[in-house]
Formats: C-alpha cells, structure tokens, sequence
C-alpha cells in the first residue's frame, strides 16, 4: 500500500479553510506565519486580502460574518500582529460574533523564553474569545481548527482563536478533515423547554399591553422571518435594539424605534408600561434599560428567550426563562398560537396602541429642517431615501452611529454593522471592507466621524488595493461630538479635548489614496453629492459633510437615569 | 452565602486559568480553590468555595458551564455533602507545651508526621471549622508554619457528579 501524502502544518491549515468554504482570509503577514503565507500563495481557492493594519483585519473580519451567513476569518503573526488584533477580537467577543483568528507563535521549544516577537496570546485573548487553542502538535491541528469553527458558530457565537507555532506549520503529517465534533464539554442546547414556552404563550396571549423586545440574538440566529411572522400575527408593538435593528422592518407602523438612551419616546415608554415584555435574543444592556432599580420598578411580567443562560437574570429577573436557539423557540410559539383557541384582547390592543400613537405623536426625533448648517440627521435619511433603505451600512462609534440608527430605516437584517458592545472607534471602514468583499455588488455606506475614520483611515489603501467601492460618509462636526454632547450635559459645558483641532483635507487624502473626495458645505448639495457617490459604482468615494458642530443626539436619557425620564431637545438643558 | 462548588472539567493546559480568570474577571471571590486530576486522568476535578448572593452564585455557575473546557457544574451547597480540608502545622514543642501539643493534636484526632527536639508537624483533617478551631486552640506565638489545602466536597448519599 503506498504511504499516504504528508502536508506540512502550513499547507494543512490552508486545506481546512478550503474544508470549511472559506474563501476570503483578512491578514497581514510575519515572521512567525510565514508557512502559511507560503502555503497561501500556492493556491487559488482562499483568497487573502492584505490589510493595513491588523485591528482592520479582524473587524473586516467580523464585518464579513456579521453581514452574510459565512464565516470571517483573520489571520495575524505573533507579537505585535496579535495584540494589534486585540481591539478586533474585543469587539466581536462583546457582539457574540462568529468568527475565527489564526494567530503565528514562536516554535514551541522558543514559547516561555521571551523569544523575538512573543507573546502570551492564549493569555492575553483569553477573556476577549469564546475559546482560543495553541496547538502543540501538527497532528492535531486540523482537529482544533475544526473545533474552532463549530465552537465559534454554535451557542451563542463568538470568536475563537487558533494560536499556532511556527515549527507546527513546517512539521508534516498527513491530512484529515473531521467530519463532525463531538465535545462531552459543548454541547449548545437548541430546542427550548416545552412547559416554559406554553407558559410564554399563555402569557403573551393574555396581554394586555404586550411588549416584544428584541436584541443581535435574532439576527445571529437568523430568526428574522420568524420575528416578523410573530409579530405581524399577534399585532404587537416592536422595538429592536442597536443590535438588532433590521430583524423587524423598520418601516412597518408596529416598529416603535429603538429602545435605551437615544431610544424613541415612544419605544421607551411601552418599555416601562406594558404589562407583558418579551425580549428576544436582546440582553437587558445598561444602555437599553436605563436605571436597574427604576427599570424594575415598573411592573411588567418578562419573559426571556435567550441561547445563552447567564444571559438571562443578570441585569434584570425574568418570570419566563426560555434557553435554546430564539428561531427554534420562536417556530415552537408560532405553533402553539396558531393552534390556541385565544386571540389576543383587541380591545385592550386597541387602547394599548392609542396610548403608543400618543407617545409617537411627540415626534421624538424632529430636528430643525430649515437650518442652514448641514444636519447630520438630514444626510442619513437622504442617504436612506436615494439608496431606498436598501444599502449596508456601518458605522464607527459616536453620535453619527446614534443617527444613523434612528434615521437610516433598516427593513432587513444584517444590513446595520456596528460595535455595540465594546463601542470601537475605527471600526467603520474596516467594516465596510468585510462587507463589500462578501457582497461585491452591494451599496456599502460607513457613517463616520471625523475622529472615528482617523482611526483606521489607512484602510482607504487596501480600498484602493482590492477595489472596494465603498462610500464613506463623514459627518465632520470638528468635535469628539459625543463626548462633546456628555461634557455639555453632565461636565458644564467645558469641552475639555473635544475639539478635534489640525484636521486633515479629507478630499486631498481620499484623492492621495486614490480614491474620489467630495467637500459637502450645503444642505442644498446634500443630495446631489450622494447620489454621485453612489454613480460612481466602482469607486470608492470618500463624502465630507461638515455638519453643525453643535447638534445633540436627541432623545437621550442620562446615564442613571430612568429609561422615560428623556431629554428631547437642547431646550430641555 | 458560603457555596462549594464543584466542577469536572477537561484536563487541559490552561483550563485552571479559564476558570480563575472568569471569576477575577467578573468579581467574583474565591475563598478557596482545588483540583486535581480524578480517576479518569483525562478529567479533573475542581472544589471551589466562594461567597455570594443567590443571584451571583446562579451567574458563577451559569458562567462555569459556558467555559468550553467545563463538563459539569454542581452546588454542593445545595444538598448533603460532605467536605474536608487537609491541614499541615509546624508548631514548637519544647519543654511543658511538648505534652500539651501531642495532647491537642490528640483531642483534635490529628496525627504528628514530623518530630524534631523542638517542633512537631501536625496533620489535621475536617471541615473548615475544626481546622480553625484547632488554630484558636493552641498558643498562636507557638504556631511556625501552617498550610492548607482548601476544601474538598463531595455530595452524600448516592449523589454523584460524574460525565
Ligand atoms: C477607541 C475608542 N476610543 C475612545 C472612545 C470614546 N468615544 C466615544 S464617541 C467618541 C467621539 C467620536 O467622535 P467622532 O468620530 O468625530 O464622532 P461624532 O460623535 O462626532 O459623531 C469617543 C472619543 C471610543 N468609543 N473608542
């Protein structure tokens, strides 16, 4: 019998993104993963797109599961590859997103010994994953990468990181893909507890003046179909979090706006007041739920649909715990209501939606229309209009991600990427390349900040490398806006390095980088210069709007604060 | 409230540090923690007793089980259990308090695993509070040394924690 092929580490770990369907790498090379490297420029299945920078790599990445049902993948060198990465894993750890980070270590006879570009990563990422691996031994590397792909895609997801020695991936073995995992220590519950989803639907059928809530979980569960049926069925109001917006359209009259504290008046209100609250694959967030104690004041029942156990009861105690995956549990409830006798009250609906038309005809989120400052609210609803809802768009972090969320209706899920979690700036531009790899034909907008795109902005070089035709959309308010709007508010007005002085010519640099660079001054060329933008199909086009320095994100509900107890207007100060 | 807790988990390079981590990481205290590999040396298993609210324990142990490397995570607290700490002490035994030391360890069922002229070694096993009562026992300024293991629990009865 002839003796089977051996591979190298290197090439081995090339065959099991090729195993797993992986066609995009993000990366940037090292000493440490040089094999692999070489291992990649040896075929053609798995392409690698060369970063500028490593937190770019792992956040475009993130971006790439975050908007497709696919898996992201990044790959670093040891040492300072890896905690350039750092800020990348954080981020998607803190949003529960798949994805998978192969990182170079010295040989393992060098590990412990302060060798040239070390560091402890299993050590140093080990509360930012959902699991991380060194892989000692080359016969086990293609297990581990295995494990790492179906632990960072199953439960709650998140990312897992594989570390792996140089001598590692220049041993040989010989190669095979497992074709399951069996874990004794992972086995992620799915179906959720018949009794508990009766007694959730008993409940929710008794409403009064019934609430669902729902969070990211819908959305990486990919329940978006079962929400919407949910929903449309019981005739329920619906928020979505920052982290969920696009699991229930937007644009449908039962979708209240966003909770928390630039959540809608009306949002927040039914939050507090309704009798029955379901949240769904959302987690009680300290910026959803305002005050703890005053959130709990209010008497509602709960019920919680969650994948994830210590989820639920953490912030806030839930009547109905339910663990399993939110579409299996939601495909479980549709049922049950379909085959129930009981309908929902519609006179206590009726009444209930009276009370939710009351708080919306507050118009929470007006701003002045005829100013003569560019308002950045005014650009993202222009953007939503000429691009008809149907763009993905990310964002960096500040107030231009808040409006953003407010203005930009999204109808569909996996559309809206941003770090809701961890809150990371120079996360929007990286993002929107993780986006546009996956859906090369696709309308990709990031909303940024002056200060957020800087932190990143090497990027727009690997836009130009692999011709990513996305359109950054800067609302340039000269200021670190929303620390600028909490100094207003909560520090008297003393802007204490806020401004955002020495600011480059962004038209210049977008041109330097090769790229087309717009300077919007006017409300009146606002709409002229996107939908040129967007005309330029192939180019990646970089939109300065200076926008009033001076615009707060309104409704907002200070840190402490009840959720209802809102600011709805600089008037209010 | 005082909770033991016990875990079986993969017997793995780093799995003690996952675990150590999540409760530094979170805030949660540690009074004691041990582990050793069990009968199946690919599993080990861990007694850790710590302090918290109802709520902080359900989060500790909802948290344990969503470490990768945890197979299995039980209350001790929560039913008949049994728990037991091991106890070295080097004390000074000379003149008079020579006798009275043997005796003590006597009363307190220890047994003397070291002899010199001048200093006994005491082995003393039981729950927390027989060790710390046979601290309060004896003279303090006669005490050099003590190590403690931390405890170890295991349920009553036919309760079992095992994969
Ligand atoms: C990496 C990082 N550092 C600091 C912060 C704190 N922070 C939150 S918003 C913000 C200002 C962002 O300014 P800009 O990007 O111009 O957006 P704007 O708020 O003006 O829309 C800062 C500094 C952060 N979120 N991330």
């Amino acid at each position: 019998m002839p003796a089977q092929q051996e591979f190298t580490g290197a090439e081995i770990v090339v065959k099991c993104l090729q195993e797993e369907g992986i066609e995009h790498v993000f990366g940037y090379p090292g000493g440490a993963v040089l094999y692999i490297y070489d291992a990649l420029f040896n075929q053609d299945k798995v392409k690698h797109i060369l970063v500028r920078h490593e937190q770019a790599a792992v956040h475009a990445a993130d971006a790439y599961s975050r908007s497709s049902e696919k898996i992201g993948v990044a790959l670093v060198t040891s040492g300072p590859g890896l905690t350039n990465a750092v800020t990348g894993i954080a981020t998607a750890y803190m949003d529960s997103i798949p994805m998978v980070v192969l990182s170079g270590q010295v040989p393992t006879h060098a590990i412990g010994l302060d060798a040239f570009q070390e560091c402890d990563t299993v050590g140093i990422t080990r509360p930012i994953v959902k699991h991380n691996f060194l892989v000692k031994d080359v016969k086990d590397l293609a297990a581990t990468i295995k494990k790492a792909f179906y632990i960072a895609k199953t439960g709650r997801p998140g990312p897992v990181l594989v570390d792996i020695p140089k001598d590692v991936t220049a041993k040989k073995t010989i190669f095979a893909y497992p074709a399951d995992v069996d874990m004794r220590s992972y086995k992620p519950v799915v179906k959720g507890h018949t009794g508990q989803i009766k007694k959730a639907v008993q409940m929710i059928l008794g409403a009064k003046r019934p609430m669902i809530y729902t969070g990211g979980g819908v959305i990486l569960a990919n329940a978006s179909k079962e929400l919407t049926q949910f929903v449309d069925k019981l005739g329920y109001p619906c928020t979505n979090t920052l982290m969920g917006l696009g699991a229930y359209k937007a644009t449908d009259k039962k979708f209240v706006g966003m909770p928390g504290m630039h959540g809608t008046y009306e949002a927040n209100h039914a939050m507090q007041n309704c009798d029955v609250l379901v949240a769904i694959g959302a987690r009680f967030d300290d910026r959803v739920i305002g005050n703890p104690a005053d959130f709990a004041r209010h008497q509602r029942q709960i019920i919680h649909i969650d994948v994830d156990p210590s989820s639920i009861s953490k912030r806030v105690k839930v009547d109905v715990p339910i663990v399993g995956d939110v579409k299996d549990v939601l495909i479980e409830m549709l049922k049950l209501i379909d085959a129930d006798a009981a309908k929902p009250d519609a006179k206590a609906l009726a009444d209930w939606w009276k009370q939710i038309e009351e708080w919306r005809s507050k118009d929470c989120l007006q701003y002045d229309r005829k100013s003569d400052k560019i308002k950045p609210q005014f650009v993202v609803e222009k953007l939503w209009e000429i691009t008809k809802g149907d763009a993905f768009v990310t964002s960096d972090v500040g107030q231009h991600q808040m409006w953003a969320a407010q203005f930009y209706k999204f109808d569909a899920p996996r559309r809206w990427i941003n770090s809701g979690g961890l809150g990371t700036m120079g996360f929007g531009l990286p993002a929107a390349m993780g986006v546009q790899m996956v859906h090369p034909d696709a309308t990709v907008a990031c909303i940024t900040g002056e200060a957020s795109i800087q932190m990143c902005i090497q990027e727009l070089s690997t836009c130009k490398q692999y011709r990513l035709p996305v359109k950054v959309l800067n609302l340039n308010n000269g200021y670190l806006g929303m620390v600028r709007q909490w100094q207003q508010i909560e520090y008297g007005s003393r802007y204490s390095e806020s401004y955002v002085d020495a600011l480059p010519d962004f038209v210049k640099l977008a041109e330097a980088y090769g790229h087309v660079g717009m300077q919007i001054t006017k409300p009146s060329d606002v709409e002229g210069a996107i939908r040129e933008a967007i005309k330029l199909k192939d180019r990646c086009v970089f939109m300065d709007f200076l926008t009033d320095p001076k615009e707060n994100v309104w409704p907002m509900v200070q840190a402490g604060k009840g959720l209802t107890s809102m600011l709805l207007s600089s008037e209010e100060l | 409230m005082r909770h033991i807790i016990s875990i079986l988990l993969e017997n793995e390079a780093g799995a003690l540090s996952r675990v150590s981590g999540l409760f530094s990481a979170r805030g949660y205290n540690i009074e004691t923690l041990t582990v050793a590999p069990t009968e199946d040396p690919s599993l080990s298993r861990m007694t850790i007793v710590t302090i918290g609210s109802e709520d902080v324990i359900e989060q500790i142990t909802k948290h344990l089980n969503r470490l990768i490397e945890v197979v299995k995570v039980v209350d001790l607290s929560e039913g008949a259990h049994i728990e037991r700490e091991l106890m070295l002490v080097k004390v000074r035994a000379t003149g008079k308090e020579r006798d009275e030391m043997k005796r003590m360890a006597e009363i307190f069922r220890g047994r003397i695993i070291d002899v010199t002229d001048k200093t006994y070694t005491i082995e003393l096993t039981g729950d927390v509070a027989k060790l710390d009562a046979f601290i309060e026992a004896i003279d303090r300024a006669l005490i050099l040394e003590t190590v403690r293991t931390g405890v170890s629990g295991i349920g009553r009865g036919e309760r079992v924690l095992k994969v």
